[in-house]
C-alpha cells in the first residue's frame, strides 16, 4: 500500500477542518484528507448566522452568551467549555472577517447582527442581537472563505480519500488508512497526531437536514477502536425542517420575525415559552411542534404546521410587541434568499405571500468523541488524555452544546475548536515521535473492504438503511421510552448481523466504487445507531434533547453527568460517567 | 403517482471501452421527487454500480452538476414535475472534463483554473483596533457590500464553465466559475490586489476567451449574472479600476 508521512492529519475539510488546518500548517507538516472536495462539505449549508457577542447593534457580552449556552445546553454544558467559546467567539469572528468574509453590515459599516433562538440580554431575558450574518448563507462564506484562506497557505490537500480506519500499533496511534475514492487504492498515512473533523450522522434517522455524506465516520472508526463515544444520546431535531424533505428552513427566519401558526391559526408558542416565545431553544420548540401535531393541530390536520414569514403576519406581530421595526417583500428577498429559494423550488410555495409547511427534522449532534478544552481525544470519566488523536467540530464533544445546542454556536464551535485543536496539534507535533507501523497496518480494513465488495447475499443496503432510519425515527426521536428504545436496539442488532452475513452489492470493482463505500458507511450508520439508542436508554430522565415519555422530569440528583460509552474487543458494552464543569452556574429550572 | 423512465449514459473505466446508455424504469414516483431521487432508486434498487457525486441533495454544495435533457443542472434541484408524463428523462455527465465513471467527472482541471486567480483576500494593512487595543473588524459599507454581493454565491458546482463553448473548444481558458469567484475579490472593497487580479483576468487564457455566448448565465443553479460579471472584470480591465 503506498505510504505517507505528515506530522498531522486532518481528517474532514468542513469548517473545523479547514481551521484547525490552518493553524495546524502554521507549525508543522500538515494534510487535510476529505472524502468529499472540501467545499462540497456540509458547513456550506448552515445558514442563519454565527454567534458573538461583538455588541455592534445593543449591549451584549461574552458572559451572557456563556451562560446561554449552558442553559440552552439544559446544564449539561461544560461551563469552562462554554466560557471559551464565548469568550474566543469574538476574536474567531473578527479573524474571518479579516481573511475576507463577506458578512452584512450595519449603518456604520460594522459586521450586521441579527436574533437567534435561545441567545438573550441576560439582565432584561429579551432576545439579544448576537447572530453575526452574511445574508442568510453564513455557514457557505464561512467554508467558502476558509477554504481560500487554506489556498492562500498552501495547506496539501488529499481529495476524495476517505479514512476507513486508524491504525494504531502497541495502543499508540501510528496514523490512518483511507481509500482513494478514484482507484480505490488503499493509502497509508503515518502521523503524529490526527484530528478528527468528520461532522455529525443526520442519516441515521429519515428526516434530516443532514448531507448523504453525514455518516459518523470518524465516530464509528474511534468506537471501533475501542475509544468511547460521549452524550450520544442528545441528539438535535431542528424545529423547523421543510415539509416534505426535511431541508433546514433557519432558524434566522424566526430571529427576522417569522411566527409558528398551528392548524387552528394560533401563535402556539406562547403556551409553551410565554417570554420569548418563537425564538425558544431548539428542543423546547421541536417538542411544542410535536405535540402540537400529536394533539391533530396539523395544518389540515397534516404532519406539518406553518411557518409565516409574510411581512403583513411579521409586522403584525412587531406591532403588537411594541416593535418599531417592519420588514417588506424586498428584505425577505435579500436577507433571507436562500430560504425563499428553498421555499420555492422544492414546496413550491413562495415565503414571502405564503405560509411555509415545516415539522422537525433530525439537525445536529450535541455527543461525540469526548475531548478536553484543546480537542484531545479523552478515554475516561478522569479526562486521561489519548496521545496524539483530536477531535473537532460536530463530531466532537468537548462538551459546549450539552443536552442542547443553541443555534449560531456550531459555526462559532467550528473555528474556536477548530483553531485549538490545529494549535494543540501543532504544538504536541513538535516534540512527538511518529510511531512505527504495523506490518498489518490496514489488512484488516481492507479484508472487511474486500468482504463487501463480494457480497453475494440477498438483502440490498438501502433495505437495511431504510429500516434502521425509520426505527430510529420511530422509537429514538423527539419522544422515548424504555419499550421503544428496547425494541430499536434488538432490531439494530438484527440489522448489523445481516450486513455482515447477507449483504447484496453489484459493483465488484474498484475505481470509484460508491456502491462498496456507501456500505462502508452504512455500518457506521449501524455502529453510531446503537450507540445513541443504547446511551438513551439508559439516561432515566429527560434532559435538553433527550425526552423521555416514561421520566419526563430532569434529575440533576442522579443525572448531572456525561455518559461516556464504548465497547471492549468482544463487542461488550461498557457505560462510565463524566463530572459536568460547573464554575458559577447552578442548575436551575429552564423556562424559557 | 407517476411511472418514470431514466435513459442515463453509463461508462465504467475497468469494463468499457466507450460509454452506452442505460434505461431504467421507476414506479411510483412523486410529484415532489427530484432527479436525485430517481438515480438514488435506481441505485439502491436495480444497479448499485450506477455512480454520481452528490452530498447535501438541497443545491447548496455544487456535487450533483449533471446534464439533465441536455441542460447543465443540479440534479437535487430539478423536480420531475418539470417533465411531461411519459417523458423519458436523459442524464449524462457534464461536458469538457474527462469522464471518470457514469455521471462522475474529472473535477482537477476545474479547481486548478480556480485556484490560478488568486481566490483569497489580500489585504496587509493593520487591522483595526478598538479603545481597549482590541482587533475589531474592517469596516465596509452597505453599498461596497452589496457591490459583489452576487458573485459570493457561487458554489464551484461548474454548471457554467461545462456549459460554455469556449471552455469546450480549449480547457485551457479559467472558464465562467473561475472569473466570478476573480469578480467576487475584485469588486470587494477590502482587497488591495486589483492589479494583479486584472493582469490575471488578461491573460491569454482569461477573460478574453469569453465571446458573450451567453450559455453561463441560464445554467447557474444560484441565479448569478455570470455574463453580467464578466463584462463587468472586462470593464474593470480596460479602466483599470474596480468600479
Amino acid at each position: 500500500m503506498q505510504t505517507h508521512q505528515f506530522d498531522a492529519i486532518i481528517i474532514g475539510a468542513g469548517g473545523a477542518g479547514l481551521m484547525s488546518a490552518l493553524h495546524a500548517s502554521r507549525g508543522v507538516k500538515t494534510a487535510v484528507l476529505s472524502k468529499l472536495y472540501p467545499t462540497r462539505s456540509h458547513t456550506g449549508a448552515a445558514l442563519g448566522g454565527i454567534g458573538a457577542a461583538l455588541g455592534n447593534l445593543e449591549e451584549d457580552k461574552w458572559e451572557w452568551h456563556a451562560f446561554d449556552t449552558v442553559k440552552g445546553g439544559d446544564y449539561l454544558s461544560d461551563q469552562d467549555s462554554a466560557a471559551i467559546l464565548a469568550r474566543e467567539a469574538i476574536d474567531a469572528v473578527i479573524e474571518l472577517e479579516h481573511f475576507g468574509l463577506p458578512f452584512d453590515r450595519t449603518e456604520e459599516g460594522k459586521i450586521s447582527q441579527r436574533r437567534f433562538g435561545g441567545h438573550t440580554n441576560n439582565e432584561t431575558g429579551k432576545p439579544v442581537r448576537r447572530a453575526c450574518h452574511a445574508a442568510d448563507r453564513t455557514g457557505h462564506m464561512i467554508l467558502q472563505t476558509l477554504y481560500q484562506q487554506c489556498i492562500k497557505n498552501d495547506v496539501q490537500f488529499f481529495d476524495e480519500y476517505h479514512v476507513v480506519d486508524l491504525i494504531l500499533n502497541a495502543n499508540r496511534l501510528a496514523g490512518v488508512v483511507a481509500v482513494q475514492i478514484g482507484t480505490g487504492e488503499l493509502h497509508l498515512f503515518q502521523a503524529k497526531a490526527i484530528i478528527f473533523a468528520t461532522g455529525g450522522w443526520g442519516k441515521v434517522w429519515d428526516v434530516t437536514s443532514n448531507a448523504f455524506s453525514l455518516t459518523g465516520d470518524g465516530a464509528a472508526i474511534m468506537y471501533r477502536n475501542g475509544f468511547p463515544l460521549e452524550d450520544m444520546e442528545f441528539y438535535q431535531f431542528h424545529p423547523t425542517g421543510l415539509y416534505p424533505t426535511g431541508f433546514l428552513i433557519t432558524e434566522g427566519v424566526r430571529g427576522e420575525g417569522g411566527v409558528l401558526i398551528n392548524g387552528r391559526g394560533e401563535r402556539f408558542m406562547e403556551k409553551y415559552a410565554p417570554k420569548i416565545k418563537d425564538l425558544a431553544s431548539r428542543d423546547v420548540v421541536s417538542r411544542a411542534i410535536a405535540m402540537e401535531l400529536r394533539a391533530g393541530n396539523g395544518i389540515k390536520g397534516g404532519p406539518y404546521l406553518h411557518l409565516d414569514l409574510r411581512p403583513e403576519t411579521v409586522n403584525r406581530y412587531l406591532a403588537e410587541a411594541g416593535e418599531s421595526r417592519r420588514i417588506d417583500a424586498h428584505y425577505i428577498e435579500t436577507k433571507l434568499a436562500e430560504t425563499v429559494d428553498q421555499g420555492r423550488t422544492y414546496a413550491g410555495i413562495d415565503p414571502v405571500t405564503e405560509p411555509m409547511p415545516i415539522r422537525p427534522t433530525a439537525h445536529y449532534a450535541m455527543g461525540g468523541i469526548p475531548t478536553n478544552n484543546d480537542g484531545a481525544a479523552i478515554l475516561d470519566g478522569q479526562n486521561t488524555v489519548y496521545e496524539g488523536i483530536y477531535a473537532a467540530g460536530e463530531c466532537a464533544c468537548v462538551s459546549v452544546h450539552g443536552a442542547n445546542r443553541l443555534g449560531t454556536n456550531s459555526l462559532v464551535d467550528l473555528v474556536v475548536y477548530g483553531r485549538r485543536a490545529g494549535k494543540a496539534v501543532a504544538e504536541y507535533a513538535k516534540s512527538a515521535s511518529f510511531v512505527d507501523l504495523p506490518a498489518d497496518a490496514g489488512r484488516k480494513v481492507e479484508a472487511e473492504l474486500n468482504r463487501i465488495r463480494t457480497g453475494s447475499g440477498k438483502t440490498r443496503p438501502d433495505v437495511l438503511r431504510r429500516k434502521m432510519q425509520n426505527m430510529m425515527t420511530d422509537n429514538v426521536g423527539i419522544f422515548r421510552d424504555a419499550k421503544g428504545m428496547r425494541a430499536a436496539t434488538e432490531m439494530l442488532g438484527e440489522l448489523k448481523e445481516t450486513f455482515q452475513r447477507d449483504l447484496s452489492i453489484d459493483d465488484h470493482g474498484y475505481k470509484f466504487n460508491s456502491d462498496v463505500l456507501e456500505a462502508f458507511e452504512l455500518g457506521c450508520l449501524l455502529d453510531i445507531a446503537e450507540v445513541t439508542a443504547l446511551s438513551a436508554e439508559n439516561r432515566t430522565e429527560s434532559r435538553g434533547a433527550h425526552a423521555r415519555e416514561d421520566f419526563e422530569k430532569r434529575d440533576d440528583a442522579n443525572w448531572l453527568k456525561h455518559t461516556l460509552l464504548c465497547q471492549d474487543d468482544s463487542g461488550k458494552v461498557n457505560i462510565q460517567y463524566k463530572d459536568v464543569v460547573i464554575t458559577q452556574y447552578q442548575p436551575k429550572e429552564r423556562v424559557y | 403517482m407517476l411511472d418514470v423512465t431514466l435513459k442515463i449514459r453509463r461508462y465504467n473505466p475497468e469494463k468499457d471501452k466507450k460509454p452506452s446508455w442505460g434505461t431504467f424504469t421507476l414506479k411510483d414516483c412523486k410529484n415532489t421527487d427530484r432527479v436525485l431521487d430517481m438515480l438514488h432508486r435506481v441505485k439502491y434498487e436495480q444497479d448499485g454500480t450506477l455512480t454520481l457525486r452528490r452530498s447535501c441533495a438541497q443545491g447548496i454544495c455544487g456535487s450533483d452538476a449533471m446534464r439533465i435533457n441536455g441542460r447543465n443542472r443540479l440534479a437535487c434541484k430539478v423536480l420531475i414535475s418539470e417533465f411531461k408524463e411519459g417523458q423519458t428523462i436523459q442524464v449524462e455527465p457534464i461536458l469538457g472534463l474527462a469522464v471518470i465513471k457514469d455521471l462522475v467527472v474529472d473535477m482537477e482541471p476545474f479547481f486548478a483554473h480556480y485556484k490560478q486567480v488568486l481566490p483569497f483576500l489580500v489585504n496587509n494593512n493593520p487591522p483595526p483596533k478598538d479603545g481597549t487595543g482590541r482587533d475589531r473588524e474592517r469596516l465596509q459599507t452597505i453599498e461596497a457590500r452589496e457591490r459583489f454581493d452576487d458573485t459570493t454565491k457561487c458554489i464551484m458546482c461548474a454548471c457554467c464553465t461545462t456549459s460554455c463553448p469556449s471552455f469546450w473548444a480549449n480547457g485551457e481558458y479559467v472558464g465562467p466559475a473561475s472569473i466570478v469567484q476573480a469578480h467576487r475579490f475584485i469588486f470587494d472593497d477590502r482587497d488591495q490586489a486589483l492589479d494583479e487580479r486584472l493582469s490575471i483576468m488578461a491573460d491569454s487564457d482569461g477573460v478574453w476567451r469569453c465571446r458573450t455566448i451567453y450559455n453561463c448565465t441560464p445554467a447557474c443553479p444560484r441565479g448569478i449574472e455570470v455574463t453580467r460579471a464578466i463584462g463587468e472584470v472586462k470593464i474593470a480591465i480596460q479602466t483599470g479600476k474596480r468600479n
